[in-house]
């Protein structure tokens, strides 16, 4: 039987939301294959909703256990899935914190190829085939992947999840490892306030030198409240190199690559660094004085004039509707 | 302690890019190239370890064509001591074969650590580094953008999605190196006269055939943008509307 592994991701003991979107990539894969999805997720203990990824297409769901997995174990997680990928057909990681570090690991182990941040999958003949971008977005590249299995990490925020019921038949597997691992996680620090992150956040309102202060990120801020729970504050390089923000918020070739379904750049010039990380948003919104700024050139939508007066208004605007 | 460092020739950031003739790869002609953004951290890394600890040596690797030695001396400039340059003409897009002969390479090295970007901006792979890490059985820690150094233990810090990791890790390690780890140096003169003089081995190496290739490349579609809405405040409302009623996006 083909098999299609879809590797998920946990924290407290609870699935995280990008799960679905792995596992509907997986569905489609597995589709073009004729074959089953298989969802794996690496635990201390319980996984409380593992089986909700039936609803987007899992047959099957197994929750590996060990002691060491209450965090993220790089060698014991590579371990484990290696173990069960070495006879699947293709296997789906997301490009987050932890696939990006996982799926290359997992790759050397089986020494099969991967191909990272994908951003459509498919079939040629006997082949999997996937879209992703290179030269940080300016192209982007079709490529074939002819080992079994196929390895691909998606990109968060690309692959909607798409309900296709299956069984999502839970199964605890016990798991045993070679040696104790010997990279550890000792702690996760949580930043001050546990806020979206700007690249799993459906909305993100960004500032730039614009902004002229640190302290005028509270008008963003509060933009991005009256927009929802699913908006998060993001950066251009020029306020976190000058110390206004933290790096986690940096959008860009050098930090973060978001595809939100809005993306709002208020004071922010549009340099091609910066585009890298935000212009597959799906719909782009730019507000700055000065009508020749680049950015412009890929908003869907721009307003000319000072953020000063305009995003207080537009927030006014939007605390309106969300209150009628 | 001996450290590795692994440097890649890429374009610089500011390139336009054109897809070439053969419609897989890129038109190299009046592109700038530099040191991948991110090695610029490793070796930057690199340099300030060795200065803690008193002395040491580093290792520059970097694996491609004639043109990546001007790489290796960009490295050796800021400080670093010898270069390798594992010689091909052979580009590819799939990270393990790299790795491999990287790996290889290091076996022969037997380095206390072993520095990588996080991710080459050409490819955008982010695999070789811990593919090496792997290969060599090594403890792997990537995306590093804070650490701390003993003689036998290393302890880092990694971003996550809302938060931190703290990550410990025995040495002999691979790391891969994020923004914010260091602010690289300029090399200062001095330092581009005596990385003249500074010696690189060349060794030809042929690569395991890929299993990952780009069949297609292409340019994405241009973005309908440049639409303003209007000037001011007044603008505010059509916005607003579109958004809700043209975007579907509130
Ligand atoms: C290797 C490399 C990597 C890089 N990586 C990144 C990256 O990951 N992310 C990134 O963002 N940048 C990156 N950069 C930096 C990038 O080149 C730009 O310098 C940076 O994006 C500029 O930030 P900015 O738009 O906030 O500032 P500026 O370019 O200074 O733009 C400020 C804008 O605000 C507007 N403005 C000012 N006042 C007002 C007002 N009152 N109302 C409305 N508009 C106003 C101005 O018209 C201007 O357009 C990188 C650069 C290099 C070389
Ligand atoms: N051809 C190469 N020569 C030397 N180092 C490389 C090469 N390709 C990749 N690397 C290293 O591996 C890192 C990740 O590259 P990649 O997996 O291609 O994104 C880079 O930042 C370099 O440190």
């Amino acid at each position: 039987m083909t098999r299609v592994l879809a590797v998920l991701e946990a924290r407290d003991g609870r699935l995280r939301a990008v799960s679905n979107e792995i596992v509907t990539a997986a569905r489609a894969l597995a589709d073009a294959l004729g074959g089953t999805v298989e969802a794996l997720v690496c635990a201390a203990d319980e996984v409380v909703d593992a089986s909700s990824v039936g609803v987007y297409g899992a047959d099957t769901v197994g929750v590996l256990t060990h002691q060491a997995f209450a965090r993220y174990s790089p060698d014991g997680f590579g371990e484990a899935l290696a173990a069960r990928a070495a006879s699947s057909r293709a296997v789906v990681f997301a490009a987050t914190a932890t696939g990006r570090d996982l799926a290359p690991r997992v790759a050397a182990r089986l020494e099969r190829s991967l191909a990272t941040e994908v951003t459509e999958v498919g079939v040629d003949g006997s082949a999997v085939t996937a879209t992703r971008p290179v030269y940080a977005g300016k192209a982007h590249a079709l490529v074939k992947l002819t080992g079994e299995p196929a390895l691909l990490s998606v990109r968060p925020g690309v692959f909607t999840p798409r309900e296709d019921a299956r069984p999502g038949t839970l199964s605890i597997e016990p798991v045993t490892l070679s040696a104790a691992p010997r990279v550890v996680v000792r702690e996760v620090k949580a930043p001050p306030s546990a806020q979206l992150d700007v690249a799993e956040a459906s909305i993100v309102v960004s500032g730039g030198r614009g902004l002229q202060d640190p302290s005028n990120f509270a008008m963003l801020e509060r933009l991005a409240a009256a927009l929802g729970r699913d908006a998060a504050v993001g950066a251009s390089r020029a306020v976190v190199d000058a110390g206004w923000r933290p790096h986690a918020e940096q959008v860009g070739q050098t930090g973060k690559t978001v595809s939100p379904q809005l993306y709002f750049a208020v004071g922010i010039s549009g340099a091609v660094q910066h585009l890298a990380g935000m212009r597959t948003a799906k719909v782009i919104v730019a507000i700055n004085k000065d009508r020749d700024a680049p950015i412009f050139k890929i908003a869907d939508y721009g307003i000319v004039g000072d953020l000063f007066e305009i995003v207080p208004r537009l927030t006014e605007e939007l605390e309106k509707i969300a209150a009628s | 302690m001996k450290i590795a460092v692994c440097v890649k020739r890429t374009p610089d950031t500011e390139a336009r890019i054109k897809v070439g003739a053969d419609g897989i790869s890129i038109d190299p002609t009046a592109v700038k190239f530099v040191m991948n953004p991110y090695d610029e951290f490793a070796v930057e890394e690199a340099l300030q370890l060795k200065e803690r600890a008193g002395g040491g040596e580093i290792v520059v690797v970097s694996l491609g064509g004639d043109a990546a030695k001007d790489t290796i001396r960009a490295a050796l400039a800021m400080g670093a001591d010898r270069g390798i340059l594992l010689q091909t003409d052979t580009t590819l897009a799939d990270g393990l074969p790299v790795a491999k002969a990287i790996a290889e390479t290091l076996e022969g090295e037997s380095c206390d650590l072993v520095l990588f970007g996080k991710l080459a901006v050409d490819d955008g792979n982010g695999q070789v580094g811990p593919m090496v890490g792997e290969i060599l059985g090594l403890a792997t820690v990537t995306a590093v953008g804070q650490l701390d150094i003993d003689e036998s233990h290393g302890t880092a810090e990694r971003e996550i999605e809302g938060g931190v990791e703290v990550v410990e890790f025995p040495l002999p390690a691979v790391l891969t190196t994020e923004k914010g780890l260091n602010e690289p140096r300029y090399p200062a003169l001095k330092g581009i006269m005596a990385a003249k003089k500074k010696p690189i081995e060349v060794k030809p190496v042929t690569l395991a055939p890929a299993a990952c290739e780009i069949v297609q490349l292409t340019l994405p579609p241009q973005r309908a943008g440049g639409r303003i809405v209007g000037d001011g405040v007044d603008a505010v409302p059509e916005l607003v509307r579109l958004l809700r009623e043209e975007a579907k996006a509130l």
